[in-house]
């Protein structure tokens, strides 16, 4: 038992956290050819790949759903509910929703200490609860490999959804947390990030994305994700082939965790990265960005930021806003007409 | 020779890492067996001043030579 007690959670996990994602080209390919059924109340399905789904229930009222659930990205069982948590609540936020009711996803090995499963499960709750929702009910496996996460349901106004395929040309990009959350964790599994640095992406994570959403619903934001396994790139790739549009991104604009660099430049990148890169890096032209900067951008993030076109006339106004709410907000490119033969995204 | 075969990311670049910060060999050899412990160890070599040669051995497998600069 004292041996089980000492086991890092991060040990048991083959890929941590959000970088343990299936890749969006294969995910593309395995839902390929399911007959879809048609509801004239979907308002967002799972053909839109967008974060989460909604529902029109009446004038008034829409219902978003979303799920996630991943291996642990924190040894420590309360950090890691709530990173999950974080997480799983940030789909609702992207579609510019509030949360109501969640319900807990657990796998748990037989032998992870009692203790632990209950730190886990309050990390989750605290979350949900600081969000303004409730956990409702769950299910538990067991499995080899601990996962948490939560399924998630929140209310949205039918008219003021927030998908990722409304961003028009003209439109200013704002995104409101730094990058490099995996290339950080990846070094933590060698024990080579230091302490100070892991503690930032942990706080990073466990920052819910409610008052960027409470920012962003004030104002004329047309397209909303929020950056999570596909990194900021394969994000921002959806959400401008599900716009039509081109992206232009001042890298020198977005905000890199200063050790993310380094690291990415030694070589400690998650596999995630890679995946991601697969994906998106034919539409975008890198232009004379350093390969370190690059690859962070591709980087998976876990409970990352909120990626938001707003309206041109609209956006000193937000950006003023989320400043005061969200320090870590920037402003990080704008969005530009679709051109024939060219990439969608742009690195400058 | 460094032989990361059957370790996962980033344990494959960390063990290049230390053998080229403790003995900064001229050349070195490391046989890799996943894309991403490739990409990575060239990364690293790069960075640190090292040509690097990739060989595709077996299926799945990698050669790589990191030959100092």
């Amino acid at each position: 038992m004292e041996q089980e007690q000492n086991v890092k959670l991060t040990k048991l996990a083959h890929c941590a956290g959000c970088g343990a994602k299936v890749g969006a080209g294969v995910l593309a390919q395995l839902l390929e050819g399911i007959r879809t059924h048609r509801d004239p109340n979907l308002l967002v399905g799972f053909d839109k790949s967008d974060d989460a789904s909604v529902y029109k229930v009446s004038d008034e009222l829409a219902l978003v759903q979303t799920v996630d659930f991943f291996p642990p990205i924190a040894d420590d069982p309360y950090l890691f509910g709530q990173i999950a948590a974080t997480n799983a609540l940030s789909d609702v936020y992207a579609m510019g929703g509030e949360p109501k009711l969640a319900l807990n996803l657990l796998c748990i090995p037989e032998s992870m200490p009692k203790s632990a499963v209950h730190d886990l499960l309050r990390g989750g709750y605290e979350k949900v609860y600081e969000a303004g929702a409730i956990i409702t009910g769950g299910h538990s496996i067991l499995d080899e490999e601990p996962k948490y996460g939560l399924a998630v349901t929140g209310f949205v106004h039918p008219d003021r959804v927030l998908t990722n395929a409304g961003a028009r040309p003209g439109d200013v990009l704002l995104f409101t947390k730094p990058l490099g959350i995996g290339v950080l964790t990846t070094a933590a599994k060698a024990d080579l990030c230091p302490p100070e640095a892991l503690q930032q992406a942990y706080t990073l994570m466990t920052t819910l994305n409610k008052a960027a959403r409470d920012c962003m619903v004030r104002y004329e934001v047309h397209a909303c994700t929020d950056v999570t396994g596909f990194g900021f790139l394969g994000h921002a790739y959806e959400m401008a082939q599900g716009s039509g549009v081109g992206l232009e991104i001042d890298t020198g604009a977005v905000d890199i965790l200063p050790e993310a660099l380094e690291f990415a430049k030694m070589g400690l990148l998650p596999e995630g990265m890679y995946r991601n890169r697969r994906y998106a890096e034919g539409a975008v032209d890198p232009g004379a960005v350093p390969l370190a900067v690059q690859d962070v951008l591709y980087d998976p993030q876990t409970a990352g930021g909120l990626l938001m076109a707003v309206a041109p006339g609209d956006a000193d106004a937000l950006y003023r806003d989320l400043l005061a709410a969200v320090p870590s907000a920037q402003r990080v490119g704008v969005v530009l007409p679709e051109t024939e033969g060219g990439k969608r995204i742009t690195l400058r | 020779m460094i032989d990361a075969r059957g370790l996962s990311c980033p344990m494959p670049v960390v063990m290049v890492q230390k053998a080229v910060q403790s003995d900064a060999p001229a050349t070195l050899e490391v046989l890799l067996d996943n894309p991403c412990s490739v990409e990575n160890v060239t990364r690293f070599a790069t960075n640190s001043g090292y040509k690097v040669e990739v060989h595709p051995a077996d299926e799945d497998e990698y050669r790589l030579v990191l030959t100092k600069q």
